[in-house]
């Protein structure tokens, strides 16, 4: 989009701040472009130079210019009429409330319309209309237990399955379309995304963070949704025959629950340990290729193997608890208080497996 | 974060009962011929007395500020000490200059500023005021969104060029500690954005903004008077402690380039370190290729200090913070 918009930068400037009114957008282009197109050409006689051969140059880099100016017009269009069909085709595959549950996501916006962590609801909304086509058409999930999410701030925390963090994007859109009051989830992100040209960009847009305690703190703080997976890597790199065992928590989450006395609201996610069906974990390549995990994936030899099966996701949200004390504690008191939250994460995670009559409806 | 609370009831204020007297002493201020330090100068001359320390001549000075044109590390800066008793000391004389040799800039940051400190012990002054930076803590990947002041200082991590300006800090700390009869107060501002012939400014002076191909680091600027203001509260008698100062709400740096007009144009970085390194052993750049990573990674302070103790908070907004860049166009 920067590549488009940098020479006809006025008009593109314009139009990146409007995107809700895609039809005004796409005739407010248009003409952009041609009056860049056409002041260039008229601006040459005006100049009369001296010089015969400088007259030719200007020519020339007029008639260059004129081209470029117009062919950046033409592909500024048809960037226009992509997103104004992909807002059609957004109202048609998640229905027409996507706009209106927007406006009511409690998020602190400063007055450039982006939170302090660089959230801005314009990216948040294509990435989560992306994870709700997958949420609502691909795995066609189930949500239970939306009535149990408090309004203020709360920390959601999670089983984590699947190879590829899935589970955390569906979760993401169900608490945006099926949840109410509508929200923005936020997670954390590994430190050394933040290296990634576009990759870092987009976390931050969409209101993903670093991953650090004191960015976590100050998330609660704003009553922000924090979605947190204890078991980290050990979760999602699981093989077929560990599905739906959680491995072992980390201890942060509760310490930061309690230090900013968040609720901490249990999440089964069912359906992700099928997607990719890994039957080896080989740690000595992983760490050789300093990955944090190498599945032995079968599924990608096959043709379309390489996209995660259309399991059927089923999401649990179980009722709330509290934890008071101090967040300084033992490990050990610490650990005791996160046994109880696995235990609960593990007994929604048997619950929905045995309630399931099929993994793929 | 939990040290930070218990940082903040050490450093709190110490409402002394200091006599009326002390607070009329003149003020030394070091580097007063800097934008900055000329713009504390017209804020303070008209209600104290300010002497004005710097190797550099100040042709337009107000008539009523003594000036001396000295070098900080000359013998002579004891003298100026010895001969008046002084209220407070205000240290902007920080050299950073990329071009000046690490030689230089150690002995006039370290050294010069080592000297200063004796004297301020040695003659009593009752209140150090020492402009740090927030660039100490530095642009790193993995960085808090907003640092306190409890954080590491770890800017010369990649940058070893600014490390002097990290031990001036650490020297104002260590001073701070070990001399209690002294009020010492570390500002560490934003990127100040003024007249100020600083990287911020200058890199927003471009006529067209080159930003890092895919990154877009949330950024905090301040007005270069809102520092002045900074450092005017600071003055206040009992006041002691270190200080993040920022400006208005932090903002992308696409958002700031685009609230000056101008164009950005976005550079691979390997293309954009590749050339810049270039460009500096050509000397065609003022802006040294390290400094590229305040375009790529989020280094953004936690002012909170600052607005519940110094009591500060930016007069100017964002508009005006960034458009103060074209003050200082020629």
């Amino acid at each position: 989009m920067t590549a488009i918009r940098s020479p006809g930068r006025n008009a593109g400037g314009k139009i990146g701040r409007e995107t809700d009114t895609a039809f005004s957008i796409a005739g407010s282009c248009g003409d952009g472009g041609l009056t860049c197109a056409s002041r260039v050409g008229t601006s040459d006689p005006v100049d009369s130079p001296p010089n015969r051969a400088l007259e030719r140059a200007v020519t020339a880099r007029s008639v260059v210019g004129s081209l470029v100016r117009g062919l950046q017009s033409r592909a500024q269009r048809a960037v226009d009429e992509a997103r104004v069909g992909a807002s059609a085709w957004v109202t048609k595959a998640l229905g027409d409330d996507v706009e209106e549950r927007m406006k009511r996501v409690p998020v602190a916006l400063g007055q450039a319309g982006v939170d302090p962590f660089g959230l801005d609801p314009k990216w948040t909304k294509w990435a989560l209309t992306s994870a709700g086509f997958l949420h609502r058409h691909y795995f066609r999930t189930e949500v239970f237990g939306a009535e149990n999410l408090p309004k203020g701030r709360v920390i959601l925390v999670s089983n984590h399955s699947g190879q590829l963090p899935i589970d955390g994007a569906l979760i993401g859109a169900a608490m945006f379309m099926d949840v109410e009051p509508p929200r923005f989830i936020r997670a954390m992100v590994e430190k050394w995304t933040q290296t990634l040209p576009f990759v870092s960009l987009l976390f931050s847009r969409v209101g993903q963070v670093v991953g650090v305690p004191e960015n976590a703190r100050r998330l609660l703080e704003q009553d922000e949704a924090l979605l947190v997976f204890p078991e980290g890597v050990r979760g999602i790199t699981k093989t077929y025959e560990q599905r739906y065992q959680l491995t072992e928590f980390g201890l942060g989450f509760m310490r930061l629950a309690m230090a900013t006395k968040s609720p901490i609201v249990p999440v089964a996610v069912i359906g992700g340990e099928e997607q990719y069906i890994s039957v080896a974990n080989l740690t000595g390549v992983a760490k050789a290729l300093g990955l944090p995990a190498f599945p032995i994936l079968p599924q990608l030899l096959i043709p379309g193997g390489q996209l995660p099966l259309p399991t059927r996701y089923r999401i649990y949200f179980g009722e709330p608890l509290h934890f008071d004390g101090d967040p300084d504690d033992d490990d050990s008191v610490i650990e005791e208080k996160v046994w109880l939250v696995k235990a609960t994460v593990q007994a929604m995670v048997n619950r929905g497996v045995k309630a399931r009559s099929h993994v793929f409806w | 974060m939990s040290s930070g609370d218990s940082g903040e009831t050490d450093l709190a204020v110490l409402e002394s009962t200091g006599d009326e007297g002390e607070r009329e002493l003149p003020i030394l201020i070091t580097g007063i011929c800097g934008r900055l330090g000329k713009s504390v100068a017209r804020r303070l001359h008209r209600t104290r007395t300010v002497v004005g320390v710097d190797r550099r001549p100040f042709p337009d000075k107000p008539k009523d500020i003594v000036h001396h044109q000295l070098d900080l590390r000359r013998k002579k800066i004891r003298d100026v000490l010895k001969s008046t008793r002084f209220g407070a000391v205000i240290h902007l004389g920080v050299l950073h200059d990329p071009r000046a040799s690490a030689a230089e800039h150690h002995s006039w940051n370290v050294s010069g500023f080592a000297k200063l400190l004796e004297y301020v012990d040695l003659f009593g002054v009752k209140k150090l005021i020492v402009l740090s930076s927030a660039n100490v803590y530095g642009p790193q990947p993995d960085n808090a969104q907003f640092l306190a002041e409890e954080a590491p200082l770890l800017g010369g991590q990649n940058f070893s060029e600014i490390r002097d300006l990290i031990e001036v800090d650490m020297h104002a700390q260590s001073f701070f500690w070990k001399h209690p009869e002294t009020e010492t107060v570390i500002l560490r501002p934003v990127h100040i954005l003024g007249n100020v012939k600083n990287a911020p400014s200058n890199f927003l002076r471009l006529p067209t903004v080159p930003t890092a191909m895919g990154f877009d680091p949330m950024v905090q600027v301040i007005h270069q008077e809102d520092v002045v203001h900074a450092i005017q509260l600071a003055l206040r008698p009992g006041l002691r402690g270190i200080f993040n100062v920022a400006g208005p709400e932090p903002l992308p740096l696409s958002r700031i380039i685009k609230l000056l007009g101008r164009g950005h144009l976005p550079i691979p970085l390997s293309l954009g370190t590749m050339v810049m390194k270039r460009l500096w052993s050509m000397r065609l750049t003022s802006f040294p290729p390290p400094e590229l990573d305040h375009i790529r990674y989020v280094c953004m302070v936690d002012d909170k200090r600052a607005r519940e103790v110094l009591g500060f908070s930016p007069l100017h907004t964002i508009e005006e913070t960034v458009r103060a860049v074209e003050d200082g166009a020629w």
